[in-house]
């Protein structure tokens, strides 16, 4: 979470006066023109879920290799680095792109066919790139070599210790990411860093504007994944001070079913509410269960099941007509992995296609419907791991079309009992949202799309886990 | 918790009795520990009343501090602890070894045995910590002059409390925390930092059940708290008065009077310390009894190697650490404690069956019969000919690797293993893994007698790896970058301690 957006102005979706499109082009021409002066060493873009940062990113680094300055470019995982070559390589044809990668790292198919695009695991081997791209922690091991530009991706997900190690491969740097998402974290115990500007635990984002504050910090306005039902409630959860707005209406977006449900009883309610409003909440009866708790893992997968079955299909402005949501459309997010690992199970072969996986690694994907198994469902207690405002918001933020929650009942009651009890150290700034008020806030939201049937039936009673 | 212990704890209350969750000893204990129970006063930041400290069971060394808020007896104390420290660390700066460095080109010596220094529990070593830090920017010369010994104490401490925080070191070790590694008690982590409770489910008294002993370690007379904190009843019934009798004592300026009072308030402390002393020296011995893991002299090894390095510092006259790390120091420390807490984790599991069957269950790792193995295969595919010998293991584990993971056997070092094929057979619940396997084999195109598994042999598998990590590139301190602060200032860095220092408000 960044403390960069603490001084702003309360915005939210109302500030906007412009056209979607027209702000969000704004803004990436403010950055270009950054850029382009020269007269930062870094340049600094938040972007809320789905406002188009590689967009950005392919737009910036096209435009800085054509004018000759060559570039760096530092992902965070290899997924994302085969993401942006690949939209890089479609974007500019005739553009030599070089991939640093480990030894034993064998080109996917994505990027194989390229023929602009190089692989090799040293920079000397890439010399007539353009543009280089790979891992931070590939670029952590070349010893040498200085590029007038670095464009650095997911920088809220970079560990400020792997920027260090980075930073002396380049002059200036755009950093791109989503304050909104997951802190990094560590194994073992950092306090005694806890304070310091340089503290290797922040994000990358927040090492570089404490020791460089004058350094300009552009947001993109738009959510163009987010649909007009989700916008507001994410951005007034989890991005308070800054806000953002869906780029699409109300109207562009729509879910429906072809096959009418019969005898799905709660499962189909929660999911007509979804279609119709976006938001549902699956709440089971109250109850402390262990963390894979057996009937919440197979709510979420019928949920899921459920959604291929009655033949969803999404309209959208990508495709009008309506296209048919299939298995690939659909994911189930979860905090743990064993709970990952329990709604595999229940879902079986049935559901084959459909990505199951935790908050950390859903972060960047994006789904028409997405299945949330909340983090303090059947809980005891509600720690600072499951209260993590950014593990929430990258949850309830992969959808374009519908979000259903499930939950055990009594979470609002579970978050009253254990206010936020983390000890405020000096000369740590304070960090926005704070994850019980955004639980709240979210959990409010939801509730009101709640099917009032589905406690009392949802399931069979419950028995010893 | 792991799922493991999670069962061992519940069997501790079943049994009322302490379960062990290893099969051998995890960590190194020295054969001349220094036991270190140190007691601090209530209400003051740190500072230190009282400690019992030795390395001999029946020759504790009492050092008290009968007026804590004075700051010239707080320097005392630590110039006595420092009598006590300084020579017990000098005692090992005897035989060394030769170790061969940058891969056989240098020579380097480091000595055969290293100081190890026992608190009873973490709050122990976090006093150890604060010590170091109120006593190594002290100064010899001008304003609140203190011994030459107190400030080289203070660099001693800070290095101990350093290493502490280091996962596999064995230096500076918390009593509880050493036990607890081993063994898992019927109660609360919280109930587990008493020592007298938790060596009471471990070890219980003749005829008492461990839960039945704890309720009896509850009892503050007879097991006052392990420190540094005291019991807060003590402190009102007996350390208050005995303190104010002192101190009028010293005012009347009676020297019988005052050695009088002296002698009751070591014997008021003394009787706070004491039990805690038994039972430190209960816990080595119980620790000792266990048979300890084949990778544990290796990580000591590490530690005498830590030591050697830092008495060379030291003698070259090293600057105290600096108060903070720097941005690069900081990066470097996180990384080294990454890496450590990684390889001691598989070196805990590679060492231990009972630690590695928690693998198991999370499917990181499965233990089955080799059932087919060919072990003259070759590999023509590529330019070379090359000895690929395959094995099938069939197990009854859940095996969640896929094909092309690479895997490794604990008894089979420096061989690795790629999933071929993974064959769930759901009618027996068991799976065939095929692997192919490369290193180890010898030089030649037939396999080395004894390089491949027979079939009939019993093996785990892992996607854990002891391997060796090469540690990160990492700029120098001048050299760091803008996005960091630039270069370090002087107070990152090791100097020599000013006049401000020495009046630093520590009292």
């Amino acid at each position: 979470m960044s403390s960069s957006g603490l001084l702003m102005p309360r915005g939210g979706a109302g500030r906007l006066v412009l056209p979607p499109g027209e702000a969000a082009r704004r803004v990436i021409g403010e950055v270009l023109a950054d850029l382009h002066s020269g007269d930062h060493r870094g340049v600094v873009v938040d972007s809320p879920p789905g406002a188009g940062k590689s967009t950005l990113v392919v737009r910036a680094a096209g435009e800085l290799a054509e004018a000759g300055e060559p570039l760096i470019v530092i992902a965070q995982t290899n997924e994302q680095v085969d993401d942006l070559i690949d939209r890089l390589a479609q974007a500019k044809p005739e553009l030599p792109i070089g991939r640093l990668s480990a030894n034993d790292y064998t080109a996917t198919d994505r990027i194989k066919n390229y023929s602009t695009v190089r692989v090799a695991a040293k920079v000397a081997d890439l010399g007539g790139s353009s543009v280089i791209i790979g891992t931070a922690a590939k670029w952590a091991l070349v010893p040498e070599g200085r590029w007038p530009w670095a464009i650095v991706d997911e920088a809220y997900q970079m560990r400020s210790d792997a920027l260090l190690r980075v930073a002396g491969r380049f002059d200036r740097a755009l950093f791109v990411g989503d304050p909104g998402q997951l802190d990094p974290f560590s194994t073992v115990e950092t306090e005694r860093w806890t304070g310091l500007t340089w503290d290797p635990m922040q994000s990358a984002v927040a090492a570089l504007l404490r020791h460089n504050p004058e350094l300009p910090v552009h947001r993109l306005p738009v959510s163009w994944r987010l649909p007009a039902s989700a916008a507001p409630v994410v951005a007034e959860a989890f991005y308070p001070f800054t806000g953002f707005s869906a780029g699409t209406t109300a109207a562009q977006r729509s879910l429906s079913f072809t096959a009418a449900g019969f005898g799905g009883g709660a499962v189909d309610e929660a999911l007509e509410m979804a279609a119709a409003t976006g938001w549902a909440l699956y709440e089971l009866p109250a109850r402390h269960t262990l963390r894979t708790d057996g009937e919440a893992a197979a709510a979420c997968a019928r949920l899921a099941l459920r959604v291929l079955e009655r033949g969803a299909v999404a309209v959208s402005e990508r495709s009008p007509g309506g296209a048919p949501v299939t298995a690939d459309r659909i994911a189930v997010g979860a905090a743990h992995r064993d709970q990952v690992a329990a709604i595999r199970a229940q879902l079986g072969a049935a559901g084959d296609g459909i990505t199951v996986d935790t908050a950390n690694r859903l972060q960047g994907r994006e789904y028409d419907v997405v299945i949330v198994l909340h983090p303090l469902s059947g809980r005891r207690d509600a720690t600072a791991f499951h209260l993590e405002a950014g593990r929430l918001c990258v949850l309830v933020s992969r959808h374009r079309h519908a979000c259903v929650v499930v939950a055990r009942a009594g979470i609002s009651e579970l978050l009253d009992a254990h206010p936020s009890t983390e000890p405020v150290h000096l000369n740590v700034p304070v960090r926005f949202p704070d994850g019980w008020e955004a639980n709240q806030a979210l959990l409010g939201h939801v509730a009101r799309h709640r099917d009032m049937n589905s406690t009392a039936v949802s399931l069979p009673s419950p028995g010893i886990q | 918790m792991s799922t493991l212990t999670a069962l061992a704890r519940a069997e501790a209350v079943a049994v009322g009795q302490a379960q062990r969750i290893t099969t051998v000893r995890h960590l190194h204990v020295a054969d001349r520990p220094l036991v270190f129970i140190p007691l601090s006063m209530a209400g003051e930041a740190n500072a230190p009343l009282a400690a019992l400290v030795g390395t001999v069971p029946d020759d504790p060394r009492l050092l008290v501090v009968p007026q804590p808020r004075n700051r010239d007896q707080r320097f005392g104390f630590a110039a006595e602890l420092a009598e006590v420290l300084l020579p017990y660390l000098d005692s090992f700066r005897g035989v060394t070894e030769a170790v061969a460095a940058n891969r056989g080109k240098e020579v380097r010596y480091r000595y055969v045995d290293a100081p190890q220094v026992l608190v009873p529990n973490s709050a122990g070593i976090g006093f150890v910590r604060m010590f170091g830090r109120s006593t190594r920017f002290r100064r010899t010369d001008g304003d609140y002059p203190v011994q030459p010994s107190v400030p080289l104490l203070g660099q001693w401490l800070t290095f101990l409390a350093d290493r502490a925080e280091h996962p596999g070191s064995g230096m500076l070790l918390a009593m509880t925390e050493a036990l607890g590694l081993h063994w898992a008690t019927g109660q609360s982590a919280l109930e587990d930092a008493h020592l007298a409770a938790l060596l009471a489910w471990i070890d219980p008294a003749d005829g008492l059940s461990g839960a039945d002993a704890a309720v009896v370690a509850e009892d503050p007379l007879r097991w006052p708290p392990a420190g540094p904190a005291t019991d807060p009843t003590f402190d009102n019934e007996m350390l208050a008065p005995a303190m104010a009798a002192y101190q009028e004592a010293v005012g009347s300026g009676d020297e019988v009077r005052r050695s009088r009072a002296r002698g009751v308030l070591e014997e008021a402390v003394r009787s706070q310390l004491g039990p805690t002393w038994e039972l430190m020296w209960r816990g080595v011995s119980l620790l000792r009894e266990l048979p300890v893991g084949s990778r544990v002299p290796g990580r000591w090894a590490e530690d005498r190697d830590v030591f050697s390095t830092f008495t060379l510092y030291v003698d070259g006259g090293g600057y105290p650490q600096p108060r903070r790390d720097g941005a690069v120091n900081a990066a470097q420390r996180l990384h080294r404690l990454e890496r450590a807490l990684q390889s001691y984790a598989v070196q805990r599991a590679y060492d231990d069956p009972l630690v590695m069957a928690d693998h198991r269950l999370t499917g990181e790792a499965f233990v089955g019969e080799v059932t087919l193995a060919d072990a003259h295969r070759i590999d023509d595919s590529g330019k070379r000919r090359v000895l690929r010998p395959r094995i099938q293991v069939t197990t009854g584990d859940v095996v969640l690797v896929t094909a092309g993971a690479v895997l490794h056997s604990p008894s089979r070092p420096g061989q690795k293993a790629r999933v071929v094929f993974v064959t769930p057979d759901p009618a027996s619940g068991r799976t065939d893994v095929v692997l192919e396997l490369s290193g180890g084999l010898g030089r030649s195109l037939s396999p080395a007698p004894g390089s491949v598994p027979e079939v009939g042999d019993r093996l785990c598998y892992t996607t854990l790896s002891d391997s060796f990590m090469p540690p990160g590139e990492f700029p120098s301190r001048e050299e760091t970058p803008w996005t960091h602060g630039g270069p370090p200032k002087a107070y990152e860095e090791p100097v020599e301690p000013s006049v401000d220092d020495a009046r630093e408000e520590w009292s």
